[in-house]
């Protein structure tokens, strides 16, 4: 099994907690891990992107080449865009639908949603809905972790276990807030 | 032993850890910081029993590394592409003086310039002080590569570089530990004349280096990190470093690759492999992250046959990161593209943060300079150098640590008036320090604003030596004190804040002004912290 993950959002929306969740629970399975990180000057509000690879194979590249991903998990539509030379034919793109919007010439948001309809295999989702109705508005990173979980090809009680120690030492409440968001985001995911 | 997850960085900071390191030196700066900040955060550096609080520069940073050294103790330097211009001083006296105490300084490379000013490539800095360099491939090596650089550095008692680029400082994987080794004892330099570099010891030492020369390239050419990989197809063979080789398997099915390969990661360069490639398939691909460094060596400046290929005959660029796809065109494999980016994506550049203290002070600062015109503000390294994208268009110059001040001055002295620089805190104490003598020295006309967030902020928040001295440090070089201000950034302060400004613009002399609020991103973690603690 190999799966080649585009992670995307704006500095500070949390894409590396989603690398972080699905890393622990792969590498629990005895899977080869690579995940390439943005740090330093792009962190301020700027886009960053993360690749993120996952195999049962001995891993090259850090770098996913172009034209090979799996999927985009972004927390942000424009910036999920931006990384379609990634996305292979088939590839899933799985992204939450509210605009970060904090540069003065950010396209129309009409425009964007039906350029996001054209992608073959679209997920597009009000994340921050569901993750501010669910109590915690900083956890729609949790609900896009969900809705791109049944694609991930690990058992979602694992995944579930990684999140549940990611959080652990923030307290139990945190914990089942964010297991609440991933589960909504899958359930929304599925339905799709 | 189970695998831990590891950023190369953190590969780095662990390995040296498990060898008995007894103190890390650095300064921030991207791709670099995590090695320190690992160590800090480790259990040893918690406890004080592994120095690894920051130091005021790379040059300070070497400097302390080779008196660690010196005392028999095993120390690291940890530093990116460009801070080894600063410590290049001691850094190439260092291989002059040799280690006693296992040294090894760390750089890490920026190539594409990801958070840089160049893409400079540092082993050409080891190659200039004769000294091994290693490459490694992937987080794995960049551990067993630290391990193993405190016993070279001790066996051939030679400072030993560690060349790490951006994509693995920053990439994370498994890694399997090795056993804890203790720290060394204190034991002072036996050879009284080792670390004194008068010209009469100085030659003795230097032919001393050029003699191990030998000795390194056989240890290259012996090296687990260098492998010849014969192949079936001997129509080509490749040459691949660092993380350049993970490129090019990439493009191969379970690493299977027809041609020959020889994976390089130790220098100086084993020629003994080189020249078996060489003969046996004719012509040879080079795919390095960075210079033409191997490729150079390997073809000298003729090639008159064009049997070297590389980024200097264009099969790959000749500047910025390599990836798998660059690497499949140069072995004439199809390119993959997925679909293209629509045309409404468009760039979203770094920023400086709502409510950054910088944002008042430029607002400020463009204000009292309305009168002056474009082109007489001279800026510097960090977050502030946002400052020269709109909407505040407010600097004009941005080229290395300290050069704000002092290339204020050089207009200065040019007949330009006024000449503003401006600094950060930390930036300030790492190299801003003695380009303020200078203006005091000739009471040159320049106004100084220190920008004190009270850290280092572009690099993540790190402690500033400036925290709280600015001002008597700014005194005690000699400022006059009536012209040393500090002043509030807020909006509700501009007003004030520009008339000071004016004013100092217009004094024939030296002035500092210190607009002085702290960093949003740690005064966020500060205050979190804080709410955590009383809950």
């Amino acid at each position: 099994m190999k799966i080649d993950i585009i992670l995307a959002g704006v500095g500070g929306q949390g894409i590396l907690s989603i690398a972080t969740i699905v890393g622990a629970a792969a590498i629990k399975r005895g899977m080869y891990m690579k995940q390439a990180e943005v740090h330093g000057m792009s962190q301020r509000g700027g886009d960053v992107q993360s690749h993120f690879r996952l195999s049962d194979q001995p891993i090259a590249s850090d770098l996913i080449p172009l034209g090979k991903a799996d999927m985009i998990i972004s927390v942000e539509p424009m910036e999920s865009l931006r990384y379609l030379p990634w996305l292979k034919k088939d590839g899933w793109l799985i992204t939450n639908d509210q605009p970060f919007v904090n540069i003065p010439n950010y396209p129309d948001f009409d425009a964007l949603k039906a350029e996001l309809a054209k992608v073959q295999n679209c997920v597009a989702i009000n994340a921050d809905q569901i993750a501010k109705d669910l109590g915690s508005a900083r956890s729609s990173n949790m609900v896009i972790l969900g809705a791109a979980s049944p694609y991930l090809q690990l058992p979602y009680e694992e995944i579930e276990n990684a999140v549940r120690e990611n959080f652990a030492r923030k307290g139990e409440d945190i914990v089942n807030v964010n297991l609440a968001c991933m589960k909504a985001g899958r359930e929304l995911a599925e339905k799709k | 032993m189970s695998k831990a997850l590891f950023l190369g960085d953190e590969a780095v900071a662990q390995a040296a850890l498990d060898a008995g390191l007894s103190g890390v030196y650095a300064y921030p700066g991207t791709p670099s910081t995590e090695i320190t900040e690992f160590i800090q955060n480790s259990k040893q550096g918690k406890a004080g029993e592994v120095h690894s609080i920051w130091a005021g520069n790379e040059k300070t940073a070497m400097e302390s590394a080779i008196g660690m050294s010196y005392a028999g103790k095993r120390a690291m330097v940890c530093m990116k592409h460009v801070g080894l211009n600063v410590a290049a001083d001691p850094f190439m006296n260092s291989s002059i003086t040799g280690a006693n105490g296992g040294l090894v300084v760390v750089v890490a490379d920026d190539p594409s310039m990801h958070s840089s000013q160049d893409e400079q490539d540092s082993r050409y800095y080891a190659k200039f002080a004769l000294i091994p360099c290693f490459e490694p491939s992937n987080q794995q090596e960049a551990y067993d590569i630290t391990y193993y650089a405190f016993e070279m550095s001790e066996k051939f008692r030679t400072p030993v570089v560690i060349r790490l680029t951006t994509r693995l400082s920053h990439s994370r994987s498994g890694v399997e530990r090795k056993a804890e080794r203790p720290q060394n004892p204190l034991n002072i330099e036996k050879d009284p004349k080792q670390f004194i570099l008068l010209p009469a010891n100085a030659r003795k030492h230097y032919r001393k280096l050029l003699d191990k020369q030998v000795d390194f390239e056989n240890d290259s050419l012996n090296s687990p990190f260098n492998k010849y990989i014969d192949g079936t197809d001997k129509s080509m063979g490749i040459i691949a470093s660092g993380i350049a080789f993970n490129y090019l398997m990439e493009n191969f099915e379970g690493g299977k690759c027809p041609y020959p390969v020889l994976k390089i990661s130790q220098y100086p360069l084993p020629s003994k492999l080189i020249a078996k490639m060489i003969d046996e398939c004719g012509k040879v691909l080079i795919a390095e992250e960075g210079y033409p460094f191997i490729e150079e060596q390997v073809r000298g400046v003729l090639n008159r046959t064009g049997n070297i290929m590389g980024r200097l005959s264009g099969e790959l660029p000749r500047d910025g990161e390599l990836n798998p796809n660059l690497v499949a065109k140069a072995l004439g494999l199809p390119d993959t593209y997925g679909a293209p980016v629509p045309e409404l994506v468009v760039p979203r550049p770094p920023a400086l943060c709502v409510g950054c203290p910088h944002i008042d002070s430029y607002t400020a600062l463009n204000k009292a300079m309305e009168k002056y015109g474009k082109g007489k503000v001279f800026s510097d390294i960090g977050c502030y150098t946002l400052g020269a994208l709109p909407p505040y268009n407010a600097i004009y110059t941005t080229v290395d640590m300290g050069a704000s001040i002092t290339m204020a001055k050089g207009a200065a002295d040019a007949g330009l008036r006024p000449c503003v620089a401006v600094i950060g805190d930390s930036t300030f104490t790492h190299s801003g320090m003695t380009s303020l003598l200078d203006c005091i020295y000739e009471n040159t006309p320049v106004t100084v604003l220190i920008l004190d967030n009270s850290t280092t902020g572009m690099t993540g928040g790190q402690d500033s030596h400036a925290l709280g001295v600015l001002g008597e440090i700014c005194k005690g070089l000699g400022v006059k004190e009536e012209h040393i201000h500090r002043i509030n950034p807020l909006k509700g302060h501009l007003e004030e804040n520009v008339a000071i400004i004016e004013k100092e613009i217009e004094y024939q002399g030296v002035s500092v002004i210190i607009p002085t609020r702290e960093c949003i991103q740690t005064l966020s973690r500060r205050m979190k912290k804080l709410q955590a603690a009383k809950k």
